[in-house]
């Protein structure tokens, strides 16, 4: 690899030894998918979540004496002192929380404690070169908004942060981007749930592939999907799956015509979507009905629209007393609700709407064993991990059955 | 080595030299979906649920998932003493090649001839990445 003698530099030692880890990854990286050089990156966005192996890296770099040279935004953490109050969060659990918290200013992040930045407060430009983690935003800002991201783990864009700069391979380079895979649905999408378990199963099937997907039937209601629509299909392709790039014949920017998106690939691999195949996937997914212990919702974060949605759905009903109801979302987007009168609707309903938190963190472990509700099946995959079973159902049915106190 | 071990040749992506049994997975994996205690993966649907990852070589077509949680998944093990020993991938994508790095276990890709043609369950595996061999002793 041809590196500039700033990058000789960082990578010998000179401009510190954090520096000179965050350099070293990517050099590594770098080799292992065949580039050339670096080039600089203008945004990035950190994946870190409060995890504790993404934690320890971060220290590692700024312990080195590292700060960041492009200022990145941050995935949620949890906010301790709402969640604190209804929970019991174990004491080296509350550490790492703070240890997060603490290490990411010290680094000289934006503490955004959001997962979906490309919606708000970082959102490329087409034809930028960024390095995005949170495996939800990196499809999309490739795909929906023609920016150009490689598929980065948390570390791997903090040491872009870092550095400046990305090895230059993969969806940087403009043939790469190109659709070599054909995805035909056959069926209606009625909402961002049918578009989950779409996501869903194309990241089954999609492998490191870039489909180019046309619809035979409606799948949108106005004149293109809205970004939560869109969000879901990148969320749950990215957890079945690692597809970092999609395009929509008509609808994301690089694919005008299908000649367009294909360039001069020819598609290896055909995937017809129908009805029966998403109804598969919720059943694949899900847990087996029954009563609902706790109904957690916003993974990813939901917008101020879908806040919308959950207040009119709710109407003037409460959810019943055995059921805890939370509601993950971004502080803008609370805010914004507060401002237009929504919040309030949800929340007296007994709905709670907490800010800068995921899904995937310890408050949550006291429904361990308990049957709980999500519309995310993102949420329901990972959650198995910490032992919380869920049924997994678009946002009325969990409303409904929150309401009722089971499903 | 005895007479029965074959030795191919690999390309480096994360050096250290390291051997072990061998598990041989035909879907991606996501190690964030391991348990940490015993390595086993816990993942509903994967071929290879209930079965431990833990001081093994594993052989996988390549990594899934979130872009934190793999090396999550991979730093837990190593807190608890149940890393892989090593690990042969046949398409290494950007999470996966991050997360190793800093775990730091041997990290090789395009064996010579075809680790699922070569490689079973229960051989033993000597992975070198820094001399860019692996080395197979059928069990």
């Amino acid at each position: 690899m041809r590196l500039t003698d700033e990058e000789k530099k960082m990578l010998d030692g000179e401009r510190g030894e954090g520096v000179r880890k965050a350099m070293d990854m990517l050099v590594a990286m770098g080799k292992a998918f065949d580039a050339p050089r670096m080039i600089p990156v203008s945004r990035a966005h950190c994946a870190m979540s409060g995890q504790e192996g993404d934690t320890y890296w971060c220290e590692l770099l700024v312990n080195g004496g590292a700060t960041c040279k492009v200022v990145p935004t941050t995935n949620p953490n949890w906010d301790v002192p709402t969640l604190t109050r209804h929970y019991e969060v174990p004491a080296d659990k509350l550490f790492l929380a703070r240890r997060t918290d603490d290490v990411y200013r010290r680094i000289g992040a934006a503490i955004t404690y959001c997962c979906t930045p490309e919606l708000a407060g970082n959102v490329p430009a087409f034809g930028e070169h960024v390095a995005f983690s949170e495996s939800s935003a990196t499809p999309y800002v490739n795909s929906i908004l023609g920016a150009r991201s490689n598929r980065e783990s948390s570390v791997s864009a903090l040491a872009s942060a870092v550095t400046g700069v990305t090895p230059y391979y993969g969806l940087h380079i403009d043939e790469n981007r190109k659709g070599n895979m054909t995805v035909i649905v056959d069926t209606e999408l009625n909402d961002a749930y049918d578009w989950g378990l779409f996501g869903w199963f194309v990241g089954l099937h999609a492998g490191t592939k870039v489909p180019v997907i046309t619809f035979n039937k409606k799948a949108f209601s106005g004149t293109r999907p809205t970004p939560e629509e869109l969000l879901y299909f990148t969320t749950e392709s990215s957890t079945s799956g690692a597809m970092p790039m999609f395009h929509m014949v008509g609808i994301t920017p690089e694919a005008p015509t299908s000649e367009a998106a294909f360039g001069k690939n020819k598609s290896e691999l055909e995937l017809r979507v129908t009805r029966k195949d998403l109804d598969e996937m919720e059943r694949l997914v899900s847990d087996p009905a029954g009563k609902i212990h706790l109904v957690l919702i916003g993974c990813p974060h939901y917008t101020a629209a879908q806040l919308r949605e959950v207040a009119e759905l709710l109407g003037s009903r409460r959810i019943h007393e055995s059921v805890h109801f939370w509601i993950l979302s971004s502080w803008d987007a609370i805010e914004l609700s507060r401002r237009s009168g929504h919040l309030e609707k949800i929340e007296r309903g007994g709905i709670r709407v907490v800010a800068d938190t995921c899904m995937d963190q310890p408050p949550f472990d006291q429904f361990r064993g308990k049957l709980n509700m999500t519309d995310s099946a993102k949420c329901a995959h990972y959650q198995k991990r910490r032992g919380l079973p869920f049924v997994l159902r678009r946002i009325g049915q969990c409303i409904d059955a929150a309401v009722k106190g089971e499903i | 080595m005895s007479a029965s071990s074959t030795v191919v040749k690999c390309r480096k992506l994360i050096g250290g030299v390291s051997e072990g049994e061998a598990i041989v997975s035909k879907e991606a994996i996501n190690f964030y979906l391991c348990d940490p205690e015993n390595g086993v993966l816990l993942e509903k649907n994967h071929h290879l649920k209930g079965k431990s990852f833990a001081h093994k070589v594993v052989v996988l077509p390549t990594g899934k998932g979130s872009s934190v949680v793999q090396l999550d998944g991979l730093f837990q093990m190593m807190e608890k003493k149940n890393l892989p020993k090593a690990l042969i991938v046949i398409d290494p994508e950007p999470v996966l090649v991050s997360s190793v790095y800093v775990v730091n276990i041997p990290l090789v890709d395009r064996l010579e001839t075809d680790p699922y043609s070569l490689i079973e369950d229960g051989d033993w595996v000597k992975v070198d990445a820094d001399n860019q061999t692996v080395t197979i002793t059928k069990k």
